[in-house]
């Protein structure tokens, strides 16, 4: 589904990604791991290109995005994301931030996404929050506001970027729910975490960054229990 | 003291009763306030089409290639060149200009939307910047997350940016329309007859400027009041929605 080859991005004279080489799958379940300041997080924004990589490429669904004759907009809608600091608009209520990138690039009529929104409201656990405002909810309820606007798209792939690391910590657990259904659900996702439960026992496989490449990788049972890279050991023992 | 009182009575009488020349000072005002109007539009227009190419290319990251980058780059050059010209040089100036040698052609009774113009250009800039300092108030992850969902650039600015950006710009807009407002009592110089106009030529006719001039100042300070609560109604509205 996506294919990443050579991937590079560098930031001035500053070398972010040094070649990344990566295949994910339709279905499958990555999560992202590593310190701060390994290019995780970089490496995800790459995917829908919120950065522009400064060299290789990115195929998704068999067309290159990194190619500026193919319409970025286009492949975006079938990407969702969800960021850290949830991003919601808040100067629209929770419904219309649902509503509006299907109305306004016209896929969905009125009373359709009227109807899309109040089944991921639904979904997220917040039916009764439609015409709150950002403002009123808590960090937890906006970031599975957030969640439900990028679904609205009905996306092929879900990016989370540390969507839990902005939240209070007795606010992780219900996001985490709300993605762990989603996997569940078949949805292909893409986490860069620090929840190392929760990349445990939902994720497929797991990749550690260290330094701008991917260093090790491996499914979670064995990633956890039998890391070889000694970078990756001693992160373990940090985290775990 | 009788004296006095009797000779004020008179300034009065000569200034605003005799031949109706309230007249001039009525029009005066409907002058001024459909000169401040239309060139506020105008300038909103502007401004916020010269923020937007601002602030579209200083915010491209990465490679500068491409026709759509050597379009951008054409588009700023020229906004900041118009920023340039119309800051570096008087109003009366451009006024003058617009009127005596890019309008020439225009005939008396289109003088108000030549003034319109020319005031609504030059407001364009100011509020160009106002608007600018907006956008880059608004948190780059609104943007982000509006491009993440498949909205165009545009279509971000337009439904996601802008929106947030005038809430806060408003107290500052509200001061460019002030500014304006008052900024329009040069239409003179063209022979627009605005408030001001108004009352040099009552001047002109009674040799009298004490109660003429301190009137439209007392006028001006009015319209400028009326105004000030109206935006400070807004505002607050605005405001009110906030907290909902």
């Amino acid at each position: 589904m996506i294919d990443v080859k050579n991937l590079e991005k560098s930031f001035g004279d500053h070398f972010v990604l040094k070649g990344i080489n990566e295949h994910i799958n339709k279905g499958e379940k990555v999560a992202v791991i590593g310190p701060s300041g390994s290019g995780k997080s970089t490496f995800l924004r790459c995917l829908n290109l919120l950065e522009q990589p400064t060299g290789g490429t990115i195929t998704f669904e068999g067309v290159d995005i990194t190619d500026p004759q193919n319409d970025i907009n286009k492949m975006r809608t079938r990407m969702g994301m969800v960021f850290q600091q949830f991003n919601l608009f808040p100067h629209l209520s929770v419904k219309e931030n649902i509503k509006l990138a299907p109305l306004k690039l016209k896929l969905m009529t009125k009373a359709e996404a009227d109807k899309r929104a109040l089944e991921l409201l639904e979904r997220v656990g917040l039916p009764d929050k439609a015409d709150a405002y950002p403002k009123q909810l808590s960090g937890g309820q906006q970031q599975r506001i957030a969640i439900a606007r990028a679904l609205a798209m009905n996306p092929d792939v879900m990016l989370f970027d540390e969507p839990t690391s902005a939240l209070d910590p007795e606010m992780v657990g219900e996001v985490l729910e709300i993605m762990k259904e989603l996997a569940d659900d078949g949805m292909t996702m893409v986490v860069v975490t620090h929840e190392m439960g929760f990349a445990r026992s939902v994720a497929t496989r797991i990749l550690f960054m260290d330094e701008g490449v991917i260093a090790e990788q491996n499914e979670p049972e064995a990633f956890f229990t039998n890391p070889q890279n000694p970078r990756l050991r001693e992160f373990l023992s940090k985290v775990l | 003291m009788a004296e006095s009182w009797a000779w004020l009575v008179n300034q009065f009488e000569q200034t605003f009763i005799t031949d109706n020349r309230w007249q001039y000072f009525a029009k005066g005002i409907v002058t001024t306030l459909e000169v401040t109007f239309l060139a506020l539009i105008l300038g909103v227009v502007i401004g916020v089409v010269i923020a937007v190419i601002r602030s579209a290319h200083d915010s491209q990251r990465g490679s500068k290639k491409g026709i759509g980058h050597v379009i951008l780059a054409f588009f700023n050059a020229i906004a900041k060149l118009y920023l340039t010209v119309i800051r570096g040089t008087p109003s009366t100036v451009q006024l003058l200009i617009m009127w005596f040698i890019v309008f020439k052609w225009a005939r008396d009774d289109m003088m108000v939307w030549v003034a319109a113009i020319s005031f609504g250009i030059n407001s364009g800039a100011y509020v160009a910047e106002i608007v600018r300092s907006g956008i880059m108030s608004i948190d780059l992850g609104q943007s982000e997350a509006g491009r993440s969902l498949g909205l165009n650039y545009t279509q971000t600015m337009g439904y996601i940016v802008i929106p947030q950006a005038i809430k806060n710009i408003l107290p500052a807009l509200g001061n460019e329309l002030i500014t304006l407002l008052k900024e329009t009592s040069i239409c003179g110089f063209i022979g627009l007859q605005d408030l001001t106009k108004g009352a040099m030529i009552v001047q002109s006719r009674t040799y009298a400027p004490f109660v003429p001039y301190l009137s439209i100042a007392v006028l001006y300070l009015a319209l400028v009041l009326i105004l000030s609560k109206l935006l400070s109604i807004f505002e607050r509205r605005l405001r009110e929605s906030d907290r909902r």
